[in-house]
């Protein structure tokens, strides 16, 4: 099992001619996601071909994508300009299901783009975010395939490559996951921990949660309060960001600690309260995982 | 990215706030010719990106010219809080009946702009939330239909009583989101908002913070940055595209991704070092990234050893590691560094680098401990 995609996704990539959407077009592909179409405005009709020699047409509009494909998930690689508005199109078109990759958005501009998504009843992930993968099943967004196996794991995190680093590690000790979900670092994402939490505790096969946070806002600390009052499966969590100074943006623009709020110290200790096993370094990860599974 | 008050003030006033007069000086004498233009007793204040000005003894009272060039000559080149302040702002000293508070910012709990008021002006309203939360309004704005005529009219009823005074706090309401909007902001707030003896309201103080993400497509507000009061290596980071911030360590980190690059600098103090910089390098294995980053880390001359840690998933690990090596030739570096390279073609990666006469390592833990022992000995 797993949450949000699986092996019957099928996926719309917008802005599959760019640099970026193009390469990642092919790894989804490559990776056995079920890529149906395409949308670059005023390449319709012609076609994607992928290094597995699947062609994929292209359409101008989502909407005529989804007439023509029936696809039901999409991922947004447009430009920060121009991506509040591919969100609210693929909303429009019907997409269930929204994944934006896209970093450098502008916050105003998705503050109303969250309200559209949520007026139509879809549901967004990110942006600038990596996207997630259900291993051996579908990937939608940037993650890495090789590094993830299938198994009983489910892993939320705000980071990139501080998540490949902790599945990886797992995957090397022969822990698999159900669902690897990044739900980005910028202060408005469509997709919060809670979210990807009640969604796992409906997922039978996911044994137990690695929930990697890190500074800014309070994310963290009310998916902690719902774990403790309505998760029965173990978690393990780690916050990055113990020696950020405050004030200051560490890359993501949603890693900012403002006056005293959204340190890491604070949401450690909200973790610890709420019963959450707290990891202190990216290793103790999977030391913690191996504990919860009874390895 | 913050901006300066006196470049806040200018926005406002382009929503139309009433924002006093005032000038900003570099020099003692340009104080001075300020101060007498405007006539009667002003206020200089200094311009840096920091709280606390008026208890650090940078916002002072000036009965002449005469007097404003002396504290102006007093306040530039004072430190406050790590910053030195290089520019003052001289404007009319305003006699005060009473302060308030106004301010809107992005709340990432309701993902929508939200006002917060308070008749309590004048303090840090944070403090005020904590003592006297009451004192305190807050108005969800939903950012498709904007600052409704209601909330501002609710708003304004909190802050007076007085007719005359709500009909000028819905109109001042209103242009402060009209400021906040068309500046991309993701904070905009007035502290105090002042009524006069004579009954009229102003903005005599102006704190704004904008969305960086938003500054392409506002090349005016982004002229507003100030190169002064950033470290010139977070300049040249920001123009090499880099995310960098330093810090006080002497463990350079050279991270691709941003949890990473945090997780890093948490992992080097785990092991009882200090980090000296935040950056994230990105996913490209492009050598002029690599040399502008090695640039950026050593032109701190606290920097006694410096650590990479990558992470190749898309990015294969080879890649990384041969731009590492064509990097390295273009530079003299004198200290030591370490690498840790983990994912895609790794094997590969460290059969490169060791035959380049590196430190290789695939453990984060291993290259941390490392890297903090080898700052340690030097």
């Amino acid at each position: 099992m797993s949450i949000f995609i699986d092996k019957h996704s099928r996926v719309v990539v917008q802005g599959i001619t760019g640099r970026d959407g193009s390469f990642h077009a092919n790894q989804m592909v490559e990776y056995g996601t079920d890529v149906v179409a395409g949308v670059t405005p005023g390449k319709g009709g012609q076609f994607f071909t992928a290094s597995t020699g699947r062609a994929i047409p292209i359409f101008n509009t989502v909407e005529d994508a989804r007439a023509a494909t029936e696809a039901d998930v999409s991922v947004i690689y447009v430009p920060p300009a121009f991506a509040a508005g591919a969100i609210m199109e693929a909303a429009d078109a019907g997409i269930g299901f929204i994944v934006a990759i896209t970093e450098g958005i502008p916050v105003l501009d998705m503050t109303r783009a969250a309200a559209f998504v949520r007026d139509r009843g879809a549901r967004l992930l990110g942006p600038n975010c990596p996207g997630l993968i259900t291993p051996g099943q579908a990937k939608v967004g940037i993650i890495p395939g090789q590094i993830t196996t299938p198994g009983p794991v489910g892993v939320i995190s705000r980071s990139g490559t501080l998540t490949y680093e902790a599945v990886n590690q797992l995957t090397q000790a022969g822990i698999g996951q159900t669902t690897c979900v990044g739900i980005g670092g910028d202060p408005i994402i469509g997709t919060n921990f809670i979210d990807c939490l009640e969604a796992f505790s409906k997922d039978p096969e996911t044994r137990a949660i690695a929930m990697i946070g890190e500074i800014g806002g309070t994310d963290e600390q009310e998916a902690a309060e719902w774990i403790r009052d309505h998760l029965e499966i173990p978690v393990v969590g780690f916050i990055a960001g113990q020696t950020a100074p405050p004030g200051r943006q560490m890359g993501h623009a949603g890693a900012i600690i403002s006056g005293s709020a959204g340190t890491a110290a604070e949401k450690m200790k909200v973790f610890a309260d709420c019963g959450i096993a707290v990891a202190r370094r990216p290793a103790d990860i999977r030391v913690l995982i191996s504990e919860a599974l009874g390895l | 990215m913050d901006i300066h008050e006196y470049q806040a003030k200018e926005l406002f006033r382009q929503a139309g706030l009433p924002v006093p007069p005032g000038e900003v000086a570099t020099t003692p004498e340009e104080a001075e010719a300020i101060a007498s233009r405007l006539g009667g007793t002003v206020v200089v204040k200094a311009q840096v990106h920091t709280g606390g000005r008026g208890k650090a003894g940078g916002v002072k009272l000036a009965a002449s010219a005469a007097e404003a060039r002396d504290h102006a000559g007093r306040i530039l080149g004072m430190q406050i809080n790590g910053l030195t302040v290089k520019k003052v702002l001289v404007t009319p000293a305003e006699d005060i009946a009473s302060e308030a508070y106004v301010g809107v910012l992005i709340d990432r709990r309701t993902q929508s702009p939200i006002f917060m008021v308070s008749p309590e002006g004048g303090v840090d309203i944070e403090e005020v939330a904590r003592t006297n939360p009451d004192a305190i309004r807050k108005v969800r704005i939903d950012p498709r239909y904007g600052l409704l005529p209601h909330q501002a009219y609710a708003m304004a009823t909190f802050l007076y009583e007085e007719p005359a005074l709500v009909k000028q706090a819905q109109k001042v309401i209103g242009q402060l989101y009209r400021a906040f909007t068309t500046n991309s902001c993701s904070l905009a707030e007035v502290n105090p908002l002042i009524v006069t003896p004579a009954g009229e309201i102003k903005a005599i103080d102006a704190k704004v913070s904008v969305d960086e993400s938003a500054l392409f497509r506002m090349p005016e507000v982004e002229a507003f940055r100030d190169l002064d009061a950033e470290p010139a290596s977070e300049t040249k980071a920001r123009e090499s595209s880099l995310s960098f911030v330093k810090l006080d360590g002497d463990v350079g980190c050279c991270v691709n991704g941003a949890g990473l690059a945090m997780a890093t600098m948490d992992l080097v103090k785990y092991y009882g070092g200090e980090p000296a910089n935040f950056l994230d390098i990105g996913g490209s294995s492009n050598p002029d990234k690599v040399v502008a980053a090695l640039e950026i880390i050593t032109s701190d001359p606290s920097v006694k050893a410096i650590l990479f840690n990558i992470f190749g998933g898309i990015t294969r690990c080879d890649d990384v590691a041969n731009g590492i090596v064509t990097a390295m030739k273009r530079i003299d570096i004198q200290v030591p560094i370490v690498i840790r390279l983990t994912g895609t073609n790794e094997e590969e990666a460290l059969a490169i680098l060791k035959d380049a006469g590196f430190e290789a390592y695939t453990s984060m833990d291993a290259v941390v401990e490392k890297a903090v022992q080898l700052a340690a000995q030097a």
